[in-house]
């Protein structure tokens, strides 16, 4: 089973904070490999908000191409940044790590946000097509103000790869996987959080509805809703959908992938709305052991539960910064001077919803509603 | 010059060109007489034969030849009063002095169409062959990775969907204040939907079967729902439905079929304003797995007092629905005009599906309906369905297995992004060889919302005799030896309608035990897991391949 770390705070904080709590936990994970994505950029970034980054990685001859088709798309290169990398036993460098801000072309630039969205993703879903099978290319994330680090390995040993110890890497939001490898090999577009149009999550355990999930969002006519190298992707892009396609406020999230039994949805206020929810978006329901983690484009940042609570989680902190753990020792390693009695392990009807900031947690209840 | 056919008995059929040959013990057998009493065929006979025993007595052979007239119970080599194997003489034998032996060797085939008319029956297909759904494993086992669930201990729930289900994005709903609730301001139709036990009884109508029979079926139905909290729902058949029950408030457990002979729909129509429930749903038959392309068939045999004035016809005669509904002539009209017709009647608060079966034009019937918003769900009824009336060549040689024509059409939906729209149901050989919650689970897997059965309840909940073998299966003669698919009431009365009822209620139970202890260590608990291919396995790699499953051996 992956082990999960992240931490939102008010102030900028490095990307190692996360990984040492990941460290802690590492019993749990085999060193498979380490996912990072970073929202609410500082340091140089910090100054680039409103240009879409693209986090890869790419051979000599991917560079050429990914040159090429963004010089031909009209994208100008404002600002890259590449990992300091030093070399460590047991990982195979690759030729170019990268998170490169760029310019929108001319005729997008006024354009509204939606249109930018849906270019910037198509953009990234083309250099993955072009890039997929020599693997010369792999683009993660292509969004303003986020970037996406993902190598195979031991996270500690990745991020002392990376640099990240020594480097000015600083980000609001941190979200940090340590890769537990089990159905599926061991492959770079398999490793999480996945990210999608500025929505981002992570998941231990497995999905066991994995397959229904997919063909039902593989069929929405979504281009953007593809890969699924892992069972765990489908959590982002239920979210995505549920979110920015239907227009759910987020709580309904928890609706969708673990919905109420009908006595329990006449309990509710939108018990009628539940009803006809829960039947239209019956493939999305998980039924596995799996707590999730993720952010959305406003910056909160959220936990939730599989709905018999099979998967462990944990929230605590101070107002201004929270970490969301998939086990207390990470919330120790990352938090130590909170209130530990105010921690939070969020239940199977729970959503635990922490405001952008790091203001506010709330703890919805799917029950109460 | 005369044959000599007549001297040698040539034309006469010998024993081994039957399909059973009756076992008698002379030794055992007291001559009462029940077997040849109770046999519905006349396939055995009290006869007196001449016996010439030669006896010898003394130290020196002085044979003297005694002759006696003893009592023998004979099978009759008439083709017309075949051995159908279906045992009642074994029931009923007090000393097991007699039974029926199936007969490999048989050529029963090639002499059962005498008067130029080929066999008919009813039953199944006769083929004890390993079905497709009987080869498939689930193999997809949750262990260390991810916790199996507990089929005791964890929340479990098997229900289905019967109904059209709008599309996500078409829901009237609004988010208010960070609450959703529907938006009734654009009066946008939602479409009826029920949530039933994924299993449902099959279309069997009311005059194919004996009134215990349904009585029974329908008593176990209403105590599923009503104490056991499991919503299982029967089709009706073609046929109507008792009268009493049209008005009842147990209507909403049943769901009414119209065929193309209208058998039972005056009844129905002046039902209407009396009833207190809306039926679950309304199934259009368009074809029956066991005898597509052919219509209903209620033998003469069986149009008694009770079934005529159900269908409003004279008793005694045959009772022939045609093959199609004769008055619609395209599929769109076959189809989109009776699903509006029947939705009308019930004020659009009913679903209404039509059922087909199988065949490769399937895709054809499916993809029209995708485009109805009307169109409830699709029933398709395999090749292994049965029947209480068909030719034998229809059921043995006619339509399509039904597990590649669900998979195909669920993979066809996927395509359009209607999987979960328009739910398919499934039948035809479900429980064949009495894996009920095994076919079940497969087919769901493999794409269907549902499945019904018929002769697996026939044969569960009511002892029907039949099987692959061509036994018995003599339910178009109205000589249902169980008292099953029969009117004569001296052969109904052996039926006890509650212990029908009983063990209807005692195979759902069981069957959603069986459906737990599949999808628990699948990991799956909350939702049918429709469609979920990944969980199969198949040890054919051409099957692997046109299912879309993965190949285990």
């Amino acid at each position: 089973m992956c082990r999960l770390a992240a931490i939102t705070s008010r102030e900028y904080i490095s990307p190692m904070e996360p990984i040492l709590a990941l460290e802690t936990m590492k019993e749990g994970h085999d060193g498979s490999g380490l996912g990072l994505t970073l929202k609410d950029l500082g340091g140089a970034f910090g100054k680039l908000k409103k240009y879409p980054v693209m986090s890869g990685i790419c051979s000599r001859s991917g560079k050429k191409v990914l040159d090429d088709f963004m010089k031909k798309q009209g994208f100008k290169l404002k600002y890259e940044w590449t990992p300091k990398i030093k070399p460590v036993k047991d990982i195979i460098a690759r030729d170019y790590y990268f998170a490169r801000a760029y310019d929108y072309p001319a005729q997008y630039k006024n354009k509204p946000l939606k249109e930018k969205e849906d270019f910037l993703m198509n953009t990234r879903l083309a250099l993955r097509k072009i890039g997929e099978p020599d693997e010369s290319l792999f683009v993660f994330s292509f969004y303003p103000d986020v970037i996406t680090l993902k190598e195979v390995g031991d996270p500690l040993q990745v991020a002392e790869f990376f640099g990240l110890d020594r480097d000015g890497l600083k980000a609001k939001i941190v979200l940090a996987q340590g890769r537990q490898n089990t159905n599926y090999a061991i492959y770079l577009y398999a490793c999480h959080p996945f990210f999608i149009q500025g929505y981002c999550t992570m998941t231990n355990g497995e999905n066991t509805a994995f397959v229904p999930i997919r063909e039902f969002l593989s069929s929405r006519g979504f281009p953007g809703y593809m890969g699924y190298n892992s069972d765990s992707e489908v959590f982002t892009h239920i979210l995505h959908y549920t979110v920015k396609h239907l227009g759910f406020p987020i709580q309904y999230y928890k609706d969708v992938i673990t919905p109420l039994k009908a006595s329990e949805i006449g309990q509710r206020p939108d018990g009628e709305a539940l009803r006809l929810m829960k039947q239209s978006l019956r493939p999305l329901c998980i039924d596995g052991p799996n707590m999730v983690i993720g952010f959305t484009p406003d910056g909160a940042c959220f936990m939730v539960q599989d709905a018999k609570k099979l998967r462990p989680g944990v929230v605590g902190g101070v107002k201004g910064k929270y970490a969301l753990m998939s086990e207390e020792c990470g919330v120790d390693s990352a938090m130590p001077k909170r209130d530990r009695a105010r921690d939070i392990f969020p239940m199977k009807y729970d959503m635990v919803i922490i405001s952008p900031q790091a203001e506010e947690v709330k703890i919805w209840n799917q029950l109460q509603g | 010059m005369e044959p000599a056919s007549r001297l040698d008995h040539n034309h006469q059929l010998s024993l081994r060109e039957f399909p059973y040959i009756i076992r008698w013990r002379d030794d055992r057998c007291k001559r009462c007489g029940r077997c040849t009493a109770v046999c519905p065929v006349k396939a055995i006979v009290p006869a007196v034969k001449v016996q010439r025993l030669v006896r010898s007595e003394g130290p020196v052979p002085m044979p003297i030849a005694v002759r006696s007239t003893t009592h023998v119970v004979e099978q009759v080599t008439d083709m017309e009063r075949y051995c159908t194997g279906c045992g009642s003489c074994t029931l009923v034998c007090p000393n097991e002095a007699i039974e029926p032996e199936l007969n490999p060797q048989s050529k029963f085939l090639h002499y059962k169409n005498k008067g130029g008319d080929g066999y008919k029956r009813g039953g199944r297909r006769n083929d004890p062959s390993l079905s497709t759904l009987d080869r498939i494993k689930f193999t997809r086992i949750s262990m260390l990775t991810d916790p199996a669930l507990d089929a005791g201990r964890h929340e479990f729930r098997i229900r289905s969907l019967l109904g059209r289900v709008m599309h996500p994005e078409d829901m009237p709903l609004t988010a208010e204040g960070g609450r959703l609730a529907i938006d009734k301001k654009n009066n946008v139709f939602v479409p009826p939907v029920r949530e039933i036990f994924p299993i449902m009884i099959g279309s069997m109508s009311v005059g194919a079967l004996s009134p215990p029979m349904w009585e029974g079926l329908a008593m176990g139905v209403a105590y599923l729902n009503e104490v056991e909290g499991l919503p299982v729902v029967m089709a009706s058949g073609e046929g109507g439905m008792p009268p009493r029950l049209l008005k009842s408030k147990y209507l909403k457990y049943f769901i009414i079929q119209i065929a193309s002979g209208y058998f039972g729909w005056d009844e129905i129509i002046h039902a209407l304003p009396h009833m207190t429930e809306d039926p679950a749903a309304i199934e259009i038959k368009y074809g029956q797995g066991a005898k597509p392309g052919d219509g209903g068939l209620l033998m003469a045999q069986k149009v008694l007092k009770l079934i005529a004035e159900i269908r409003g016809v004279p008793q005694r005669i045959d009772l022939a629905s045609p093959p199609t509904h004769q008055t619609k002539y395209s599929i769109e009209e076959a189809v989109a005009k009776m699903i509006q017709s029947m939705s009308m009647a019930w004020g659009f608060r009913v679903p209404v599906y039509p059922k087909i079966s199988g065949t490769k034009t399937a895709k054809a019937v499916l993809n029209n309906l995708a485009r109805n918003p009307y169109a409830a769900a699709l029933s398709i009824d395999g090749e292994d369905g049965g029947t209480g009336a068909a030719y034998n060549v229809s059921l043995d040689k006619m339509g399509h297995p039904i597990a590649s024509n669900i998979r195909e059409c669920y993979l066809d939906l996927v395509k359009q992004g209607k999987q979960n729209e328009l739910p398919l149901i499934a039948a035809g050989g479900v429980g064949k060889r009495g894996n009920l919650a095994a076919n079940a689970a497969a087919l769901i897997m493999l794409g269907a919302s549902a499945v019904a059965i018929g002769k697996y309840i026939m044969q569960s909940a009511a002892d029907c005799f039949g099987d692959e073998y061509n036994r018995c299966n003599l339910c178009n003669t109205g000589k249902c030896p169980r008292g099953i698919t029969t009117q004569d009431p001296k052969l109904y009365r052996r039926l006890d309608s509650d212990r029908v009822a009983e063990r209807v209620v005692e195979v759902f139970k069981a069957a959603d035990v069986e459906l737990r202890k599949i999808f628990a260590p699948m990991g799956r608990s909350t939702e049918l897991p429709i469609g979920m291919s990944d969980g199969l396995s198949i040890n054919d790699k051409a099957m692997a391949e046109r299912l879309g499953i993965s190949y285990a051996c």
